[in-house]
């Protein structure tokens, strides 16, 4: 008897838990913060929004957290890269989360590169190349283009969830696009003027920012994607640097400073700290569009100085 | 085709009447027009044919060139248990496709699986290792593992084969398969897993069912390659067996819906075989804690051994985590009727990574497993290999102690329990230092008594620094030490070079 007791009591307890009220907002998450990012300005305060990834951290190996996969296995809408990025830590969350509502095939799986014309899809996998993406260069958000791709396939995924809020989606749609392509044409305009011109990079992360901007992003820090910079190699990209007069080198927040500054002090270039993912560096906790315009600004500033 | 055949048969035609030589001038002429008619119908024929291979030939081209851009597109969505099915095509697919004409595959490129193209991943694991030990026994003694270094010089720990992907909208499907060389050279197969686990069940609930790695604390459930030393720990060797706790069965799981994460396991699993190793397996004829065991197939639910197991996890800061869990594993052993074995174990697993890590560097794990098993040991006694009735064991019959005694052995349980503990430092990019200390021990048993500590349970303590360094994900070095302290066997020294590399798509892991 007293054991059927503890059982139901047990129970009950575990139904009420089930049973938390269902607040009607969409429960959204999103594996990196561009990508939460662009799903807040889509969503505004219609959905409950959880960011997986932290700004400051290196997306490409994110530990999969049991408590991931708790937010997973409550999530309407799982929004990924699409490109492999999350590769080594986002599928067996899904496997744990065990909700159909995120899987591959449902209206709730959204793929940020969806529309998007990736670049650098190698033609042969091959592993000695590095770590490259089977699917193109998976850091397509840095060309705001690319951005109003997926936040209008946010607004259409969220108004098919939540029908009720359709109307604010596109309003909110509709001030995204608006802000964008206003500052883009800024943005333009600020880089015109340094069509052409070499930048530097750590990681080879920025081919479609330089594609936008008329940048030449070629001279890396590691010799191949993932692999830690050698002497050799530095000693290479310091050579190419000085021939190419590239005066701007571009770092992350998660990558080694020391080896950038120590190539800058060989080749009198600028160390600019830039990120791609909102509140990884100061002044970019707002959202996608501060962060744009921090990386646009801050990377034409470090232009204009070294001339 | 029809077409062709009535033209030849009426050009033969008109080929023996034209032989028969037939005087008439306008039958001639009928003839010759007839013959002209019927190699124009035939030329115009063959044209149209070529006109139409031509044409199809042009479409498979185009059908080519456009599933080479696609595959390049559609590789992303598909990933482990995760299969493509019912993923909307990219409209990049469009763009790459224009493209990809001068990249379409021909007979003589090679043919490479990548992840997504095909409706499986296909990933290989192999580890090697060299090195050497002052102790004698390295093969079942001193190394418990069955993956572990087992000989002086080299030994390949295994070569483990893995395929993953989605079976249908309902279940994803995994299979890992091990060759391995023994100490003498031999090869063998292992079937470690094969199993189906379900992906749409509602209210967070999966069904696996197949040949699984049971959910027993926290390094069973993982194979060899995601361990932190070259070695099985002591207290998983000895009481899970070399090759962990494995086995048909299947198992249910529950995300319990509480604010944290906290997972319920129950796994049923037949008893008997090898991987059962605390459990229904006959020991091959072999002495198990003093006593011949008697294997023998499930005759009822008696005969199944259950794994329940529950997990929680905490973020204590951003940047910390918390796993614990607490394990159980019940069911009959093969030393009598009716015997059983209870092991318990708690497992805890912290660790702290930094905000601005790089490739997941710098980090610190820290990873306990206590372990107790409690066995029921049955009655045993070689008195009927006495067959002469003699009061001791002749030439001529099974000398099981070898020493002629005859020993009876009354029922009793047997208690083991141990733990390791171990600590990683992910100090720099591509480089982990650890330290792992192993103990285990037991009560006396009363066979024990009789003839001395049993080297199966016998206090042991071994200490074991390394140093690891990743050339990339995919590949390996591993330099290890370890400190061995037998009772009654002393001291030993054993250094193990460790080297692992990998191909193909390989599943990510769990935390």
């Amino acid at each position: 008897m007293k054991t059927k007791q503890i059982t139901l009591t047990i129970l009950a307890f575990v139904a009420g838990l089930g049973a938390v009220p269902a607040v009607a907002k969409l429960n959204v998450v999103a594996t990196t913060p561009d990508l939460g990012s662009i799903a807040a300005a889509i969503g505004g305060s219609q959905i409950q929004l959880t960011i997986l990834a932290k700004p400051t951290e290196d997306p490409h190996f994110v530990d999969a957290k049991p408590s991931f996969a708790v937010k997973l296995s409550r999530a309407d809408v799982l929004i990924e890269g699409g490109a492999e990025l999350e590769i080594g830590w986002l599928p067996p969350l899904v496997d744990q989360a065990a909700n159909p509502r995120v899987r591959y095939g449902s209206p709730g799986r959204v793929l940020g590169n969806q529309g998007v014309s990736m670049l650098e899809i190698p033609e042969i996998l091959d592993r000695s190349k590095g770590d490259i993406h089977a699917a193109g260069n998976p850091h397509y958000l840095t060309d705001p283009a690319n951005a109003k791709i997926l936040a209008a396939r946010l607004a259409e995924t969220f108004s098919q969830l939540d029908a009720a809020n359709a109307a604010t989606y596109r309003a909110n749609l509709a001030r995204f696009t608006t802000t964008l392509d206003a500052k883009m044409a800024e943005w333009l305009k600020l880089m015109e003027p340094h069509r052409g011109r070499h930048v530097a990079a750590y990681h080879n992360s920025w081919v479609y920012f330089a594609k936008r901007f008329g940048l030449v992003i070629e001279d890396f820090l590691e010799p191949k994607p993932g692999i830690p910079p050698t002497p050799g190699h530095l000693s290479a990209v310091i050579a190419k640097m000085k021939a190419e007069r590239c005066r701007v080198i571009i770092c992350e927040p998660y990558q080694n400073r020391k080896t950038a500054e120590k190539v800058a002090a060989e080749t009198g270039a600028i160390v600019v700290d830039v990120t791609q993912f909102p509140g990884g560096v100061k002044g970019t906790e707002e959202g996608y569009i501060a962060m744009m315009n921090h990386l646009v600004v801050s990377v034409a500033k470090a232009l204009d100085a070294g001339r | 085709m029809k077409k062709i055949c009535l033209t030849l048969a009426a050009i033969g035609m008109a080929a023996v009447l034209g032989a028969a030589g037939a005087p008439d001038t306008n039958r001639l002429d009928a003839l010759e027009k007839q013959l002209q008619d019927a190699q124009a119908a035939f030329e115009r024929t063959v044209r149209e044919h070529q006109q139409l291979m031509e044409s199809l030939r042009r479409q498979i081209e185009a059908l080519r060139a456009a599933q080479t851009g696609r595959t390049n597109i559609e590789s992303p969505p598909s990933t482990i248990g995760q299969g493509s099915k019912g993923e909307p095509a990219s409209p990049a697919g469009t763009a790459a496709a224009s493209t990809a004409e001068k990249s379409s595959w021909t007979p003589s490129s090679p043919i490479r699986l990548q992840r997504g193209s095909a409706y499986m991943d296909i990933g290989m694991v192999t580890t090697l290792a060299l090195g050497g030990s002052t102790a004698k026994d390295i093969e079942g003694g001193l190394q418990l593992g069955g993956h572990d270094p087992n000989q002086r010089g080299f030994t390949l720990q295994g070569m483990e084969l893995n395929f993953a992907g989605a079976v249908d909208p309902y279940f994803r499907g995994n299979a890992n398969v091990v060759f391995m060389l023994d100490s003498a050279g031999e090869s063998h197969v292992e079937l470690e897993e094969a199993w189906l686990e379900t992906v749409s069940l509602p209210g967070r609930l999966k069904l696996r069912a197949g040949q699984y790695l049971a959910e027993f604390g926290r390094q069973n459930p993982t194979h060899p390659h995601t361990w932190g030393f070259v070695d099985t720990p002591l207290v998983l060797g000895r009481f899970l067996g070399p090759d962990g706790m494995r086995g048909l069965g299947a198992q249910l799981s529950w995300i319990v819906p509480t604010p944290f994460y906290s997972e319920l396991f129950l796994g049923v699993l037949n008893s008997h075989g090898e991987t059962m190793y605390s459990f229904r397996f006959d020991h091959e004829d072999e002495l198990f804690l003093g006593r011949l065991h008697q294997g023998g197939r499930v005759k009822g639910l008696d005969y199944l051994t259950f794994v329940p197991r529950y997990a929680a996890s905490f973020d204590l800061t951003d940047n910390q985590t918390l796993l614990a869990g607490i394990s159980g594993a019940i069911g009959p052993n093969a030393s009598g009727s009716r015997a059983r074995t209870f092991i318990g174990g708690v497992d805890l697993y912290w660790k702290w990574k930094s905000p601005r890590h790089h490739a997941g560097f710098p980090f610190v794990s820290w990873q306990t497993e206590a372990v107790v098993r409690r066995y029921e040991a049955g009655a045993f006694s070689n008195a009927a290999d006495d067959l002469n009735g003699s009061g001791t064991i002749d030439p001529g019959e099974a000398d099981l102690y070898g020493d002629g005694s005859i020993r009876t052995l009354p029922r009793e349980w047997l208690t083991d329990y141990g733990l390791y503990s171990q600590l990683l430092w992910g100090f720099k990019q591509r480089w982990v230092a650890g330290l792992r200390a192993d103990w285990v021990a037991s009560d006396v048993a009363r066979y024990e008594a009789i003839w001395g500590r049993d080297p199966e349970r016998a206090p042991r303590f071994r200490l074991s620094p390394n140093l690891t360094f990743y050339p990339s994900e995919y590949s390996k070095i591993r330099l290890q030490y370890n400190y061995d302290y037998r009772q009654r066997l002393g001291p030993d020294h054993s250094i193990w070079l460790q080297l692992e590399f990998s191909l193909g798509a390989h599943a990510a892991h769990k935390f």
